[in-house]
Parts: structure tokens; sequence; C-alpha cells
């Protein structure tokens, strides 16, 4: 993985000292509020319901054993023993005093971890795929594109006062892992006809109050020409994105109300202008990658003999095996997910002594490396498979092994009313309940996958316009209410959700996401996805089922 | 008043002038549709000019007048409207221009280095600021990961 020189922990340094002046001056009363909201939001730090709530960024998602248990260390002195993983790869701590944050971020520098740009009207953690590197599907590794985009982007003075937060991801497989096209700017990696590789760009998607998906701004962009780009997008979208109204200020909102091909001719015209002086050499883009070339794989020893054995004589094992691993490209290595599913914990939420056990699994399974998700779950991503059953049963007594990676209750979900100032509804009450009813194993993987996303309000943190089912808090005269999403996506097939009807009380909502799942067993063809029934049937029958006397 | 201009504190020598007559000798500056209405009564003075363009300006408008101006002063309406920023890097980057560039209005301390490196080479604070502070936020940081259009001196 990436490792700092000089410069780069100059610069995390620098910032902690810049950010404790700020935070001083604050206390004296020498900043006031509205100053320092967007200084502290630049740094990942919210204040919230309870407590200040702080981002802390996960480059493109992955970590090393040392960095989780710094992590677990900060969650125990400073937090109150558990941490949360968002759905953009990075980990939020909910309950740390204000006065107190300039010490985490130097005990985080301490480790090459910031804050930087987790919040805030800038350009946000670049995040990825979470099988980079290891996937059968990918042309090419997306993380040194990722490194280098985090270095332009990491504290850019041109470009740290936009009209509203900017969201990058780029994704180098041919699967989408990494919600590319609901991104500000979303970039694959792709061969030209010519058989060179270079990105597609994608402009203008996101999620919220108007979830949009992105569109291809330019089908092939040479590797040298990325900053470049990406810097002529951004200050196209300075100067001519709203200001005027918040939840018209995002890049999405820019492209629709000027039109892609105006937009993209305005960016064109600025990337032609500049791109002779800032093309990324080749020598640069070789040296990022050898920071992430491949572990030392050894040589696979028959593994699949004793792991089959283990297979046959133990059917929680096998389960576990079918749901929470995933192929390698390299013969006899494996992918484990480690669900932070379980169904009495809230989804995405960690402790700090699951912190420490994971850092040491890592260092023992898996080269020392940890990967987060857009789903909020882990990945050790090079587990010899003769050595997942082992690895298995240790994960089971940490209660990381819920076999639910795909189905119905690996759902993601946002802090809602128990956290979120903002919130109409609770969310993690929901999630709770669903795991609570919907329990008989056999019938979840019955279903398949089925992706849930729930989210307290409008604003989207728990992406529910792109769950195969969305579900979103609605106030209704201070009750909470929900309302429903069938057939929305952020995979290869992004789509928004359509809305199935009225909103629906708390009380009916468990029963009526039963009515919909019979739908769904009632007209689905042998191994037909949900989405592909909710996609072939339409959303009437789901209609007519949920809201039949009701 | 004093202002920070090539990392040092100095008297200024500029009044920007509102509204009201244009005084027919020294340095003044004026906004940008003032600008555009009196262009011609303005180029008429013998003393240095400045224009003031706030976020909405066109300064695409006015290219060809750059090198009448001795200043540009970016006018922040508040401090989290960053389009000047990309303003002052437009007029350095691709218009070339090598007057001053000032910071002022609504932009904070906290600022400096950015705006330092988008090519503002001074700065008008609020009268009563901590001007000290204020020179010393140039050196935030001494590092930087993108290509800069700072100007020192
Ligand atoms: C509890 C504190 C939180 C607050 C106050 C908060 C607030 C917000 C707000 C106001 C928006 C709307 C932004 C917009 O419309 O542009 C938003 C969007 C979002 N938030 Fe949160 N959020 C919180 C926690 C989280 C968590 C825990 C996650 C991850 C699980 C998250 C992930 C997101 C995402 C992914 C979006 C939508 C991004 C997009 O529009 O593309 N947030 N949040
Ligand atoms: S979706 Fe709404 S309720 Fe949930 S965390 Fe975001 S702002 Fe809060």
């Amino acid at each position: 993985m990436y490792q700092y020189n000089e410069v780069d922990q100059a610069l995390v340094e620098q910032r902690v000292a810049q950010f404790r002046d700020q935070t001083r001056r604050f206390l004296d009363g020498n900043l006031t509020e509205d100053q320092f909201r967007p200084l502290r939001l630049m740094n990942g730090l919210y204040l919230q319901t309870h407590a200040p709530m702080l981002r802390i960024a996960i480059p493109y998602g992955l970590l090393s054993s040392e960095q989780l248990r710094m992590l677990a260390q900060i969650t125990r002195e400073y937090d109150k023993g558990y941490a949360h993983f968002t759905t953009r790869q990075n980990i939020q701590l909910n309950w740390p005093a204000l006065e107190r944050v300039p010490d985490i971020l130097a005990d985080l520098a301490s480790v090459q971890m910031h804050a930087i740009q987790t919040s805030g009207n800038c350009i946000r953690n670049v995040t990825s795929d979470p099988l980079a590197g290891i996937a059968a599907d990918e042309l090419e590794d997306p993380r040194p594109y990722c490194e280098i985009i985090r270095q332009w982007s990491t504290l850019h003075p041109e470009f740290a006062f936009l009209p509203r937060k900017f969201k990058i991801a780029v994704s180098g497989a041919s699967s989408d892992r990494a919600a590319t096209q609901v991104h500000d700017i979303g970039l694959h990696l792709v061969q030209s006809s010519r058989g060179e590789t270079g990105f597609e760009v994608l402009v203008g998607g996101g999620l919220g109050r108007t979830p949009i998906i992105g569109q291809v701004i330019r089908p092939f962009l040479e590797k040298k020409h990325l900053i470049s780009y990406l810097e002529a997008i951004l200050r196209v979208y300075n100067r001519l994105g709203r200001r005027d109204n918040k939840y018209r200020a995002r890049i999405k909102i820019t492209v629709r109300e000027t039109g892609l091909d105006k937009f993209r001719e305005l960016v064109e015209a600025e990337w032609i202008r500049i791109r002779g002086s800032m093309e990324v050499e080749v020598e640069r883009y070789e040296e990022m990658r050898a920071y992430f070339s491949m572990p030392a794989y050894k040589e696979a020893a028959e593994p699949h003999q004793a792991l089959q054995e283990n297979q046959n004589q133990d059917a929680e094992f096998a389960t576990w095996l079918r749901y929470n691993t995933t192929e390698h490209k390299v013969p006899g290595y494996s992918a484990v997910y480690l669900s932070l599913k379980a169904p009495d914990a809230p989804p995405g939420d960690i402790t700090e002594s699951q912190l420490d056990t994971v850092a040491t699994l890592a260092d023992q399974y898996s080269f020392g490396q940890v990967r987060t998700t857009h789903r909020q779950n882990l990945v050790l991503a090079d587990v010899r498979q003769s050595e997942l059953f082992d690895l298995w049963q240790k994960l089971v007594s940490l209660n990381l092994a819920t076999p639910n990676i795909g189905t119905l209750h690996d759902m993601i979900c946002c802090p809602g009313l128990d956290f979120c100032s903002l919130a109409n509804a609770g969310s993690i009450e929901i999630a709770a309940e669903i795991n609570k009813v919907f329990d008989d194993i056999d019938y979840l993987q019955d279903l398949g996958d089925i992706k849930i996303n729930i989210s307290g309000c409008m604003n989207g943190c728990g992406h529910q316009s792109v769950g195969h089912i969305g579900i979103l808090g609605v106030d209704k005269k201070g009750v909470e209410w929900y309302q429903i999403t069938l057939g929305g996506s952020s995979h290869n097939e992004a789509a928004i959700g359509k809305r199935l009807g009225p909103a629906v009380s708390k009380a009916k909502l468990v029963d009526t996401l039963s009515r919909i799942l019979h739908v769904y067993t009632d007209n689905r063809t042998t191994d037909e996805p949900f989405l592909d029934t909710v996609n072939r049937i339409g959303i009437q029958p789901f209609k007519e089922r949920v809201y039949a006397n009701h | 008043m004093q202002i920070i201009r090539h990392a040092k504190i100095v008297s200024d020598h500029w009044t920007h002038v509102a509204d009201g007559p244009i005084p027919s000798e020294g340095c003044i500056s004026v906004s940008f549709a003032r600008w555009k209405n009196q262009r011609t009564e303005l180029l008429s003075r013998v003393d240095d000019l400045g224009l003031r363009v706030s976020s909405e300006d066109p300064i695409e408008e006015v290219t060809e007048d750059l090198d009448r101006f001795q200043m540009i002063g970016l006018d922040f309406p508040v401090f989290t409207d960053g389009r000047l920023f990309s303003v002052a890097r437009t007029l350095r980057d691709h218009y070339g221009y090598q007057g001053e560039i000032r910071a002022m209005g609504g932009f904070i301390r906290d600022q400096i280095f950015f705006l330092s490196r988008v090519g503002v080479d001074s700065f008008e604070m609020e009268e009563g600021s901590d001007l000290d502070g204020a020179l010393s936020a140039l050196d935030d940081f001494s590092v930087s990961y993108q290509i800069s259009s700072e100007v020192r001196n």
C-alpha cells in the first residue's frame, strides 16, 4: 500500500497544527461559529445531536493493521469504544469532544491517516473497488490512480470552497463495486479500440434529494490527462455551479441545467488549454503502481482438498464460505468479507476490541491489510484457502461471520434518529426489526441478492434511492412514516428506485416488506434475482399486493 | 490602512471608489459595472487604475483591458463563495495577468494560504484584523501537492 514520504507526512502534521489553531481560536471566540463551520467540516467534524461526529478518511478503503490498531485505540481513548464504517469507505466516531479532536488528528497523523476533506464543500475522499487488485474481472488495479487523485485533491487551493461537496470514485473492473455512477465524477478504467488503457469519465451522478445517474462526458481519456481533465471539470463547476440554493448546487444539477453537451464543451475548452502543462508522467504511474504490487502469494498447495472436507463436515462453514468469501484471481486464495451486519448490532458498527482483533487476523491471514466496502463491511482480501476454516472459527467468536453478505440482512443504513439531528425517522431500529422478523436463514438464502437501503431523511446517507428496496423515513405530523421504492441499483445497471405508493406507518413496515417479498417469490422464474423480477414485471403487482386492504 | 502585500505588512495607496465622483488624480479602483459603463472616461486618467470584481462578474468580457489595471481586487461577497479562487487562477494562468491581485471583502485568514497559491499577492483585511496572524497564515503549509500560481515578490 502507499507509504507516506516526507512531504506527505509534513502535510498531515501541518494540517493538525492548523486545525489545532483554528479550534483554539474558535474556543477563544476569535472565530465565529459561521467561520469555524466550513473549516471544521473540511476536517470531517460535524456537530451532532449528542456530540460532535468525526469522520476519518480511509483513502479508497485500504487500511493497514497498524492503522486499525490506532483506530481501536482512538475509539477507546476518545470515544465510547465503537466506531462506524460509512458508505464511502470511511470511518466515523460518534462521541469525540471538540477540544480533543486536534489530539485525535495528531494520533492519526502518526500512522499516516487524517480526516482531511471527509466533509464540507470540497473534493471528498476518493473511493474505489474493495476487491481492487485481486478481482478476476479487473482490467487494471485502480488504486494507483486513486492515490494520485488523493494527492491532487488534498488541500487543492482552488477547490476548497466549491458550491457543494464533490465525490469521485474509480473502478477498474467490469463489475462496478464502487457505485461510480452515483458519484459527481465516476472513472472507469477501459480499453480503447487500439488496446490502450485509459478512463471512461462520467459526470453528474449523485444521491441525496435529487438522485441522478452520471453520464459519460468522455468515453476515453488517455491516462496522462487524468489530472488535467479533473481540474478542468472542477474549474468549470466551481464557477458555474449554483450558489443561491444548496439543493441545486451539486454538479448533477449544473450538468442538467447547462446540458451535457454544453457542459462538455466548456470543460474541454479549459482542458485543451491546460492539459499540456499538467501531464502525469509514465514514471509517476509506475512509481505509484509499485506501492500496490501483488503481495508474496504462496504456491497453491492443494488447498481444495481440505476445504472440501471442512465443508462436508460443517454445514455452517459451508454456508459462510458461499456467502462471505469470493473468488481471487490467484488460485488457492480467496477474499473474505467480515460481516458488520450481525443481526444484533447496528449496521456498519464495530467495537474497539473487534478492531484490534481484526488487525491481528489481518497480520495472520492477509498480509496485514484490510479493506472497507461501500456496503459497510470489511474485507480480508488475500486469504489462503487452506486457512479459511481457521479464520472462520475466529471470526465466529468475534461475531463477524454472519453469513449474510449480499442477502436481505446486508443493509445499508444511516444513523437516523439515534444520532442525527436532521432525521425524520429512525433507521437503525428498522434494520434491527427487519433482522428480527426475517430471521430464517434458509428463507434469506432462498431470497438471494436483495439490497435494502435505509435513510432517515431525504438527504439519503443510506442510499435508499439506489436500493433494490429503498426505505426512506418521512415525518407526518411528528410521526415516523416510511416511503418505499423498488428497483434501484448503484451497480452496473444503475437506476433510481420507483416509488411504490404512499408512505407506510412504522407498524406496517415489516408487513409491507413481507408482501413485497411474496410478490417476488410468487413471480420469479428459476434463479431470477429480485431486481430482475422487479424490472420484468414492473411495480404494479407489488403495489397491488401492498396496498390491498392495508 | 495597512495591508499585506508580497508577504509584508505595508500601507496601502489605493482608494476604492464606490458610486461617487471619480477623482482625477490618485490610484483608484472601480467596480466591474463602473468600468463597463465609464470605460472611456476612466481610460483618460493618468494615474493607476484598479478593477474590483465580484464572483458573478464575467471577467472574460474585459480580457482586452487587463493590462490597463495595475490591480485587480477580488471582492468576496462571503468567504464560502469560492468562485474567485478560480478567477484568480484564470487571470494568472490563462490571461497571464501580472499586476497585483488582491483579496478583499469577506475572505478570512484561514484562506490566505490557498489564495496565495492561486495567485493572489495582496490581502486587504477588515479594519482591526490581526495582520501578524494573517501574515503567518501564508506559511500554514510548507508543502503542497498542486502546481502553484504564487507570486511573493
Ligand atoms: C449523523 C450524521 C450525519 C449527518 C448530519 C449527515 C448529513 C448529510 C446531509 C445533509 C447530506 C445531504 C448532502 C447533499 O444533499 O448534498 C448527506 C448525504 C450523504 N451522506 Fe450523510 N450525514 C450523516 C451521516 C452519514 C453516514 C453515517 C453516512 C454513511 C453511512 C453518510 C453518507 C452520506 C452519503 C453517501 C450521502 C449522499 C451522497 C450523495 O448525495 O452523493 N452520512 N449527509
Ligand atoms: S439520511 Fe438523513 S437522517 Fe440519515 S444520517 Fe443522513 S441526514 Fe441523518
